[in-house]
């Protein structure tokens, strides 16, 4: 069984935001909201400050509190690669989920549901990379299996340091960025 | 030092979450109150209070039923998609508080409705005779009766605590993340309602009653609030935060001012008073009661989404 997972980079990421401009195209994210977005971390006294660009979006959780709270069962796991997704037609738009997300990840599509990342799951289902990842010029997104022992974000979080966001919460995400 | 800064500015998440305005904590207050007027008919059947003249068993279910109407139309009102409302009973997610709650208020209903049709207002029985046949059916069995008294105390505790587990199941918000909230829900609902039927009631044992339970209901919920805040300032550096924000922070003086002072001590202060026969009776601390407990649903509701990790 698949278990997808995503690999950032922080050392080649420049935050271009390419990968905002690909998503919302590929998705057509409407007009005023991000399913991905650039954060600017700084840590640190001056001069011993450290800045770490990160792309960020869902972090398809193992223990996605999204799914557990939503009332309609619009919100799942899927069967393939266990990513978080939204049943359209299912969502009430109660934003319960919204309110569970401790990254802040989902909004209300304005025409009523939750939305948020999807890990471009049609396009991995059609052996492509997600849109973000594609189109990163700096290549410091790298996208696969983690059940697969060869696959490259395997071999990256074995070999580089790297963490998730808010491990603290219990959420158990999926995006990982290497330091 | 530590800077943060984000190129999102998704509506209702950014610059703080604010998914929830007015409609949640109404609802919240108005399913608290209801809660509390379920649990207080209930024991009132139970006890037999019906059978009195003046007793307020014939008011409290219509008046629940119409209450709890109005608070699920200010939660069908937050729905973004209100299309899909049945979906929340097209289910039953066992892991979500929501949907726990969503079904709970289902058998609500008939237990409120069943309430209702042992002491009916005379204008129904006059409009619906089919409801008079009912209740004649229903007083042939007291033990029915009685059951309903049980059902509407268990509906109500039912319904009370799922006011505060809905937020306390959360745990991406801070304050909200603490199981005690479900109990604190639960009494502030109690103290609303007896506050409430202190106002209405007629029978002056039950309003006496009532405003000695109150008094009771208002020091049990000091002592909540008070094991909550020292809950959250005992635990994690998000959490301390999350209390500091109500005790000392942005929303320090509404909580201070109007739940704590207005909206326990000093009805607190003056139902004592009143119960001890030094002063009369008057609608002020009932009303101070109520309103306290609606700000404390808008305060809780408002500060969990400004909380996070």
């Amino acid at each position: 069984m698949a278990r997808y997972a995503m690999v950032i980079d922080t050392r080649r990421c420049v935050g271009c935001m390419d990968c905002v401009v690909a998503c919302k195209t590929e998705n057509q994210v409407p007009e005023g909201f991000n399913r991905d977005w650039i954060a600017y971390d700084a840590r640190g006294t001056f001069p011993e400050i450290q800045l770490e660009i990160r792309s960020e979006r869902c972090n398809h959780c193992d223990n996605p509190p999204c799914v557990d709270c939503c009332p309609c069962g619009a919100s799942h796991v899927h069967e393939r690669g266990g990513v978080v997704l939204v049943h359209h037609d299912k969502c009430s738009g109660c934003k319960a989920c919204i309110a569970a997300c401790p990254y802040d990840a989902r909004f209300i599509n304005p025409e009523g549901y939750a939305d948020k990342c999807t890990f471009c799951i049609h396009r991995v289902e059609q052996g492509l990379k997600p849109a973000c990842v594609s189109v990163c010029p700096t290549h410091c997104m790298y996208f696969g299996d983690l059940e697969d022992p060869n696959s490259e974000v395997n071999r990256l979080l074995q070999s580089r340091k790297n963490h998730a966001l808010l491990p603290e919460a219990g959420t158990r995400p999926h995006v990982f960025y290497l330091t | 030092m530590h800077e943060l800064t984000i190129t999102r500015h998704n509506h209702l998440i950014d610059p703080s979450l604010h998914i929830w305005g007015w409609e949640i904590p109404v609802y919240l207050f108005l399913g608290g109150l209801v809660a509390g007027m379920m649990i207080i008919s209930g024991y009132f059947l139970f006890r037999g209070r019906h059978k009195e003249v003046d007793s307020c068993s014939m008011t409290l279910p219509f008046l629940s039923l119409v209450l709890l109407s109005v608070g699920m139309f200010a939660l069908f009102l937050d729905l973004e998609y209100k299309v899909h409302v049945w979906r929340m009973y097209a289910t039953f997610q066992i892991k979500s508080p929501m949907s726990w709650g969503s079904w709970i208020l289902i058998f609500v209903y008939p237990a409120l409705f069943l309430n209702m049709l042992v002491r009916q207002p005379k204008w129904i029985r006059t409009r619906v005779p089919l409801f008079e046949k009912w209740s004649i059916s229903l007083h042939q069995h007291p033990v029915g009766i009685k059951t309903v008294g049980v059902f509407n105390m268990v509906l109500g505790a039912m319904l009370g605590i799922y006011t505060g587990v809905l937020l306390s199941s959360f745990g991406a918000r801070p304050l909200w993340n603490s199981s005690i909230l479900g109990f604190l829900f639960l009494v502030s609902g109690l103290s609303a309602a007896a506050a409430f039927i202190h106002m209405i009631a007629r029978d002056r044992w039950e309003r006496e009653l009532l405003a000695k339970a109150d008094n009771g209901f208002l020091t049990i919920e000091l002592f909540i609030i008070g094991m909550f805040l020292i809950g959250l300032a005992t635990s994690t550096s998000v959490h301390q935060e999350a209390a500091f924000m109500l005790v000392t922070g942005t929303f320090a003086p509404v909580f201070w001012v109007f739940v704590i002072g207005m909206g326990i001590v000093i009805p607190l202060f003056l139902q004592s008073l009143a119960v001890s026969h030094r002063i009369k009776h008057s609608a002020i601390p009932p009303l101070l009661v109520i309103a306290g407990g609606l700000v404390l649903r808008f305060v809780i509701v408002a500060a969990g989404q400004a909380s996070h990790w």
